[in-house]
């Protein structure tokens, strides 16, 4: 039941969004998360976005593995 | 990615060969699906021990909890909405679907949001048996605070944190993997509190990319004696959590003792609704219904190891019901039931270690 799965959104209408969920349109509640855009990729669970997966930070852990890595 | 695993794990091989051996606890049950599905025992050395924790909801809520909603079901005429796992959870041999079968109204929901739609939609009351720890609780959270009149909670959510700070004292664990989920909403600085402890954490996202890496923080962080907090899911969870979610969960819980299965009372543990959200209390609104009832002992759980499995004392293959009496189609435990628990997980994989 506790899976969170990473969702592109398409469409906000607040307080819902229209997200893309594994290719799949799903209507999620957004309002827990400070401005969210088109676009953005939030981590949903139950229904509700709550948290936003960042791009940069995912560039960022590829930066960490590869440092952790050359030690 | 292929070959970003087989370095990591050589780097874990190189790193693990000073130690005896390392204890290294996960607390998600998403962790130990990574785990089994990519066989990460197998590919780490043998001295490195991976337990798992109390990190599925599911698995760890008491009999008593459950046997409280039967109960209800038993009394009135309610819809009763839940999560499909929760569902299937046996008490004395019965679960709510067999409550269904029986042509009590349950029904399995995906959200509390369509709890709060069938409970629009009807005259009933609908009464939502929620679980789940803090990844969970905002949802139902925010439904509560739109609750009409005829919608109820039935609040099993436990905070995590204080699990964390009742397993970790004395303990004989090297190095925990702390869940991914629950710290998207609570952040890194829930953690900072346990540093006191001495034994190194690592928040992890659920790759099996994420998980070795964070194996190998571990072990470095385990050899240095610091850091002591890492953060290797930077890209879900922030320092400071989800503070909206936060807010809107203080709002609508207090923080009372609360018992979890296998590990007993855990201070602060249980979020039930506070005195302003009272009105969508189940427990408050029902308080008749509940007056009569006694909890019971199931039997048939006498033999069941869950509570040690989830303290990382044992594993399911410690238990003599494992794959006997207990499978995924007859489950006894609820570790058996949930597919985030522990024995469903390696029924599932096969024997992982
Ligand atoms: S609630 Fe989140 S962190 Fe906990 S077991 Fe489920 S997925 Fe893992
Ligand atoms: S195999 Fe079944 S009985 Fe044994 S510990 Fe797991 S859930 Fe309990």
């Amino acid at each position: 039941m506790c899976l969170a799965i990473p969702a592109k959104v398409l469409e906000i209408d607040y307080p819902f969004a229209t997200v893309s969920l594994g290719g799949a349109k799903r209507k999620v509640r957004v309002d827990l998360l400070e401005d969210v855009k088109p676009g953005d990729y939030v981590l949903v669970h139950v229904g509700l976005a709550i948290q936003k997966v960042s791009e940069e930070e995912v560039r960022e852990i590829e930066r960490l593995w590869e440092e952790l890595l050359r030690e | 990615m292929g070959g970003v695993v087989e370095r990591i794990v050589e780097k874990i091989r190189e790193e693990s060969k000073e130690f005896e051996e390392v204890k290294i606890m996960h607390l998600c049950g998403t962790h130990e699906d990574t785990i089994s599905k990519y066989n990460i025992r197998s590919l780490i050395p043998e001295n490195v021990k991976l337990l798992a924790g109390p990190g599925c909801p599911v698995c760890i809520i008491p009999d008593e909890d459950l046997q409280k909603v039967f109960h209800l079901l038993e009394k009135e005429d309610v819809i009763l909405t839940t999560f499909g796992d929760m569902a299937r959870v046996p008490f004395e041999g019965k679960s709510l679907f067999h409550y269904r079968a029986k042509g009590k109204d349950v029904r399995i929901v995906y959200s509390v949001f369509d709890a709060l739609e069938i409970a629009k939609n009807s005259d009933k009351n609908v009464v939502f048996f929620a679980i789940g720890f803090e990844t969970t609780m905002p949802s139902t959270a925010v439904a509560a605070k739109e609750a009409p009149e005829n919608f109820f909670i039935f609040s099993a959510h436990r905070f995590f944190i204080p699990a964390m700070e009742a397993l970790m004292p004395n303990s004989e664990i090297d190095g925990y993997i702390n869940p991914g989920h629950v710290s998207t909403i609570v952040g890194v600085v829930a953690y900072e509190g346990l540093t006191k402890y001495k034994t190194p954490m690592v928040i992890s996202g659920f790759e099996p990319e994420d998980v070795l890496l964070s194996i190998l923080m571990l072990l470095k962080a385990i050899k240095n004696g610091s850091p002591l907090l890492m953060n290797e899911y930077v890209r879900a969870v922030r320092y400071e959590g989800n503070v909206k979610a936060k807010e809107v969960m203080n709002e609508v819980f207090d923080a009372e003792d609360g018992s979890w299965r296998g590990l007993g009372i855990i201070p602060n543990s249980k979020a039930s609704l506070s005195r302003v959200y009272e009105n969508c209390d189940a427990e408050k609104f029902f308080e008749d219904v509940f007056e009569d009832f006694v909890p019971k002992e199931d039997k048939r759980k006498r033999n069941c190891l869950c509570g040690e499995i989830l303290k990382g004392k044992a594993f399911p293959t410690d238990c003599k019901l494992f794959m006997k009496a207990c499978t995924p189609r007859d489950p006894i435990g609820s570790c058996m039931v949930s597919f985030e628990g522990t024995c469903n997980i390696w029924a599932k994989y096969g024997k992982s270690l």
